[in-house]
């Protein structure tokens, strides 16, 4: 925390925050500068008070005389005194305009930026391939888009609104001060460092002592958060007091840090308070002084009104002081959030015409690395060739490769070398949306929206007519099920789709992909929770498809058995590639899956 | 399972406290753990008040001095000086002890609050947690927990300084002047009515605005868990152009609450500098006359009337009390609101503490025995003998686990079992199947209940498990559950928390039983591995093993298994079981599994349908009803 150093270090700063004052530039500069008189005007009213004070009060006529007081048509002291109040009254009412008008305007700007800001991260996301997904998690996304960008909101609002404002304020203090009496203002000097180095000093050890206190504090709500996800195991192994004396341990010691961390700051105020109340006594020591002297120029309002600048001087300077404070807190949603910026996009979609005519694929000596690391590769020396219209079956353990054999087709992941052809050309050739429209991939971890069947349909194809999601959810054997509901194809499906359950999401994502009309149709694990006769039925609507090429890959050799060819994966590689009765003959590990899933049906 | 809530809508609302007072008083109560340091504290907030105010007061007694015309005493007035800057010392002094002890006392409370917290949730029923998500119960401990804190280190401070430095100025002016004084009630009845104003609009829009943003914010969720399957489907244009309408709407009401918000400071600030000109103005023309100076009020009404007047230095003095009265008086009510706001946080925390726990009438405990001539004793050693004690009789735990007519129900409403019976004979293996929600799951969270059933009995070793200690009976219970957990820290200590006494060689010994230690001595630090948050470092399938495990170190009478290997491949699984094998021996297990592959060689297989058992049987017999289970096995019927 509190550093001004980190802002030299290098990095992106600022730089993807900048575009974002765009539409909102006028509230932006109207803001500082609408604070700036609204201090001005502020600063002017003390004048006039010792102007009223040693003029009106005191019947000095050289105050009466001063400046363009002079120049107002009065002719008495009764006459002076309304003029120089209505001056006062109308600097407060001028001032208040400024006021509100900046509090507005500074609305408007923080929130504008907000919006662009926000709208740019979004934006940003959304381009992001697999691979940068699986850099962030899905909550540290969201945070960095909602949480982030309200703390950054608050601190554009606070520069706009007290960055110019506070500086100008000590400035215009200090020149009325001088104005009055340049010798007494000399105690301001004395007094602004005084200010600032315990502030400074108390930044400055501060610092450590906070960040060990937000350690200890995430620390401690980390163990919460792990009890609270385990909490069944916790009570099953009965361990409720193991975790109550943990817990205690860490929340003793919390109380520890946050005592020793902020006692500091417990002098910050007091030292503040006495430094000003320290100029208080001593302007008035010197200042009555000053005033008895014979011929004096000072009069009791002008060191009301020094007293008065002084505590807006040094009330201005506490709040620069805070800047640091307050500008290192938003420090890490910064950080953050150009983390998220900066994220390298590796795949982008290249300008390109080229069309998906046929669904045939050929992997030529593919190497993949999710580490981007040649010696650990995810798949090693892939050669396969798929003809349009085949349907291929692939089968392997878990973590054997399969899943991501198939995301190298619609290029969610980028090959690290030789090349994946989908038509004849290699997969970079086309541009993503022609790409991934003629490839269509239910994932294994699926996902349906909040919204109705009908919009979730949609997503494969927005112009689609009913006709064409009935048809298509007749092939995935959902029409049957949805039909069934009150609601038809109107039936809201809850965030995540959890109004349905699993067997029926697959069928539901299925016919989602279908309504793409795909050349080349992956389905990775997507039958998984649907009984087998359905899963026959939906195989058999698909075969209908025969222009389509269709990718499937399962658990269940049952569900691929019949496929024109079948690729059993291991450890990243194929390990064999036949059809069923091929590898019956020659692959030990198919026989085995075989065996280890057909024998009770054997047996029965 | 219970339906969970949705994460945004139900947290933070900008919700005020609906007992605001009571809430308050209780939490008063806290600071018990340091009466001293806040009766000390409160005596320096008085001080604190008093003594600032009165040192503003001395400016009175400064301005006299100075005015007489016959050259100023200058002794008396160095001696008034000298007693506003020891005032002024005070002042100072005591600001730092507030600070400081109200730091003591806050840090203190907090510990105290948040250790009854989390003490509270480790004894309440699980079905509290169906209910909640993760991000709120995490709530209580952030935002909640924040909020009171700095309701207690600052707000509450504030207030009292505010509050008591107001009743100190009124004080202190009414010895200045009638007409300070009746401008300044007209000041306070202003600050107090434009505060209430804007308020009010400011509370209407922020609500707007806390809609708006659960929407949005709502919508970000839900794409950014879906982002592949934006990608897959390019659906990239679509998603921006929502977003877009969505964020478009949320920046005009925010903009809207935002200006109430960010309006006060000005508007406060300014109508201060407006009665400050008013009353210096005024004060002015109804200066009383000062000796051999002209008096604007001669031959006027109020020359008639002393009272009516203004002394000079009383002015210039009551002109440093209006700023501070308008700032107080601002301060109070926008504390006000902040500390109602805090105030729900302490609710929110106050409602958690007062939940009822866990009933555990149970009296019935758990103790190691060995055999001896006369029959059982009670022991300390390790014999792999337990027996339950009640009073001082001892029944040996064999592992009979009896349901009668059992009756079940999450909400009340939906029945999730109804009339279930069922025996597991000691030594046995029971298995369930049936579709999600059939309540296969529910059956053994009822064994070690995690939930109380409705209807019904259910007997241990023939005795009611309601007369059982709740520790006693999860002790003897082993668990792998669905949703594999494991804490961070080592594999080792992960397997430990199976049986926190077991060596280091009992802990490999489970590893290998569950077939985990090859894959956990090829981990980087082999044992000593770190698990991160969660185990997210290792699979999924890697996990169910260490759970295994786990389980297999805590060496229990009674094994439950909820999909325990649902997440490892069936190669893999025809690997371990062999070691499963060797878990279940001599143990009475209940077993939960998606795969029949699994269950199929268990004493008996109950077919659960809609919290219904409808066929029962071993697998052969099963098989030759022809029934539910027949259908299953042929792929003719659907497991979801």
């Amino acid at each position: 925390m509190f550093s001004m150093k980190d802002k030299k270090k290098k990095g992106p700063g600022i730089r993807y925050l900048k575009p974002c004052v765009k539409g909102y530039v006028a509230p932006s500069v109207m803001t500082p500068v609408l604070m700036v008189f609204e201090v001005a005007l502020e600063t002017v009213i003390p004048l006039l008070m010792a102007a009223l004070v040693d003029g009106g009060l005191y019947h000095k006529e050289e105050y009466q005389l001063q400046g363009f007081l002079s120049r107002l048509p009065y002719s008495n002291d009764f006459q002076f005194v309304l003029w120089a109040g209505g001056l006062m009254v109308l600097a407060a009412l001028l001032s208040l305009l400024c006021g509100a008008f900046g509090a507005r305007t500074s609305a408007v700007a923080s929130m504008g930026f907000a919006k662009n800001l926000r709208e740019r991260i979004f934006d940003k996301i959304l381009q992001f391939s697999f691979k940068n997904t699986d850099r962030f998690q899905t909550s540290s996304l969201v945070i960095r888009a909602t949480t982030d960008v309200n703390s950054m909101q608050n601190t554009y609002q606070m520069v706009l609104r007290m960055m110019f404002r506070a500086p100008f304020q000590m400035i215009f203090a200090s020149i009325m001060a001088f104005r009055i009496h340049a010798r007494l203002s000399l105690v301001f000097v004395v007094a602004l460092p005084l200010v600032m180095t315990p502030m400074l000093l108390f930044m400055f050890v501060g610092r450590k002592r906070f960040k060990l206190m937000f350690k200890k504090l995430d620390t401690m709500n980390g163990a919460v958060q792990e009890n609270l996800i385990g909490t069944r195991v916790v009570r099953s192994f009965v361990r409720g007091d193991y975790e109550n004396d943990k817990f205690r341990e860490s929340a003793d010691d919390l109380m520890r840090t946050q005592i020793y961390a902020q006692k500091l700051f417990s002098l910050a105020s007091p030292i503040q308070l006495a430094i000003m109340w320290g100029a208080t006594v001593l302007l008035w020591l010197w200042g009555g002084r000053i005033v008895t002297a014979p011929g004096s120029t000072l009069g009791i309002g002008d060191l009301s009104a020094l007293i008065g600048y002084s505590t807006q001087v040094i009330g201005a300077l506490q709040m620069v002081s805070m800047f640091p404070m307050m500008l290192s807190r938003t420090r890490a949603s910064l950080d953050r959030i150009n983390e998220v910026f900066e994220e390298k996009i590796d795949i982008d979609s290249p300008e390109s015409d080229l069309a998906l005519e046929n669904g045939g694929i050929e992997f030529d000596h593919v190497n993949f690395s999710y580490s981007g690391n040649p010696d650990v590769l995810n798949l090693k020396d892939i050669n396969l060739c798929i003809l349009p219209g085949q349907t291929v079956g692939i089968i392997g353990g878990t973590g054997e490769g399969k899943s991501t054999l198939v995301q190298m087709i619609p290029r969610l992941y980028d090959v690290l070398s030789g090349s994946v052809r989908v038509s004849g050309h290699d997969v970079r050739e086309y541009g993503l949306k022609t790409l991934r429209d003629g490839v269509s991939m239910v994932l294994q971890k699926n996902l349906l929206f909040s919204g109705s069947i009908r919009e979730n349909m949609r997503w494969g194809n927005p112009d689609a007519t009913d006709e064409e999601i009935r048809e298509a959810c007749r092939i995935a054997c959902a029409d049957e099920f949805v039909t069934g509901f009150p609601d038809g194809y109107d039936t809201d499906l809850g965030q995540g789709g959890c109004n349905v359950s699993g067997g029926q999401k697959q069928r539901l994502c299925i016919a989602r992909a279908l309504l793409k009309k795909p050349k080349i149709l992956i389905l990775d694990d997507s039958t998984s929770a649907v009984d087998t006769a359905t899963e026959a039925r939906i195989r058999d609507g698909l075969r209908s498809l025969t222009d389509m090429t269709k990718i499937i890959i399962a658990q269940r050799i049952g569900s691929i058995m019949n496929a024109d060819q079948i690729v059993v994966m291991e450890r990243g590689s194929i390990s064999d590639v036949g059809t069923h009765d091929e590898l019956m003959r020659r692959s030990l590990i198919y026989r085995e899956v075989y065996e280890s899933q057909v024998r009770e049906e054997a047996n029965a | 399972m219970p339906p969970r809530g949705s994460s945004f809508n139900s947290k933070m609302g900008g919700r005020r406290a609906e007992k605001p007072l009571k809430t308050l008083l209780r939490l008063f109560r806290y600071f018990k753990h340091c009466t001293g340091l806040l009766i000390v504290a409160v005596l320096a907030i008085l001080a604190y008040s008093l003594a600032s105010n009165f040192a503003v007061f001395k400016t009175q007694d400064l301005v006299k001095t100075l005015e007489t015309s016959l050259g100023a005493d200058m002794a008396k007035y160095t001696g008034v000086l000298i007693g506003m800057a020891i005032l002024y010392a005070i002042a100072s002094f005591t600001n730092f002890l507030l600070n400081r002890l109200m730091l003591s006392c806050s840090a203190r409370v907090m510990c105290a609050l948040r250790k009854e917290m989390f003490e509270k949730m480790q004894s309440l029923p699980i079905a509290f947690f169906d209910g909640r998500t993760h991000g709120e119960l995490m709530s209580y401990y952030t935002n909640d927990t924040e909020a009171v804190n700095e309701l207690l280190h600052h707000s509450i401070t504030q207030m009292l300084i505010s509050v008591t430095s107001l009743a100190f100025i009124f004080g202190l002016m009414s010895a200045l002047s009638v007409p300070v004084i009746f401008i300044m009630i007209c000041m306070g009845l202003t600050v107090f009515y434009v505060m209430r104003g804007v308020t009010k609009q400011s509370r209407k829009n922020f609500k707007k605005q806390q809609r708006e943003l659960a929407g949005l914010n709502g919508y970000i969720e839900e794409m950014m868990e879906g982002q592949k399957v934006v990608k897959v489907f390019t659906h990239e244009e679509e998603a921006r152009a929502n977003f877009k309408v969505h964020n478009d709407e949320l920046c005009k009401v925010a903009t809207d609450a935002n200006t109430f918000a960010s309006i006060v400071g000005p508007l406060m600030n300014n109508i201060s500098h407006i009665f400050y000109a008013i009353t210096c103005t005024v004060g002015v023309l109804l200066a009383a006359p000062v000796e051999g100076k002209p008096f604007l009020m001669e031959g006027t009404f109020f020359a008639e009337h002393p009272l009516l007047l203004v002394e000079s230095s009383k002015l210039v003095t009551s002109l440093q009390f209006v700023r501070q009265v308008s700032n107080r008086i601002s301060q109070i009510s926008q504390q006000f609101n902040s500390i109602l706001l805090a105030l729900a946080g302490a609710e929110r925390i106050f409602a958690l503490v007062d939940t009822p726990a866990e009933i555990d009438e149970g009296d019935v405990t758990l103790v190691r025995v060995e055999e001896t001539d006369g029959g059982l004793a009670e022991t300390d050693r390790r014999t792999g003998l337990w027996a339950w004690k009640r009073g001082d009789e001892l029944i040996p735990l064999r592992g009979e686990v009896r349901f009668n007519d059992v009756d079940f129900s999450y909400d009340g409403k939906k029945q999730v079992l109804s009339d279930v019976t069922l025996y597991a004979h000691p030594g046995q293996k029971i298995a369930f199947v049936g579709s999600t929600g059939a309540g296969k799951t529910t059956i053994t969270n009822l064994i070690n209940r995690f939930y109380d059933i409705a209807d019904g009995t259910i007997t241990y070793d023939g005795i009611p498990i309601r007369e059982i200690k709740k520790s006693a009976l999860r002790s003897s219970l082993g668990m792998v559950l669905q949703d594999t957990h494991l804490f961070s820290g080592t594999v080792m200590e992960n397997i430990r928390y199976g049986r926190l006494d077991a060596t280091d060689a009992e802990c490999v010994e489970a590893a290998k039983i569950a077939n985990a230690d090859f894959f956990i001595s090829h981990l980087p630090d082999g044992y000593q591995t770190q698990l991160v948050a969660d185990g997210a470092n290792l699979s999924q399938g890697q996990r169910q093993l260490i759970a295994i495990a786990r389980a297999a170190v805590s060496d229990p009478p009674v094994l439950i298994l909820d999909e325990a290997t649902s997440s490892i491949d069936t190669r893999t699984e025809k690997h371990i079981e062999k070691g499963m094998d060797a878990l279940m021996k001599d143990r009475t297990v209940f077993v939960i599994a998606h795969r029949l592959s699994t269950v199929r060689n268990s004493d008996c297989i109950m077919v659960l349908e809609h919290g219904r058992i409808i066929e029962r049987g071993d697998h052969e017999a099963l098989l030759a009803q022809r029934g539910k289970y027949y259908e299953l096995c042929m792929g003719k019927s659907e497991l979801s």
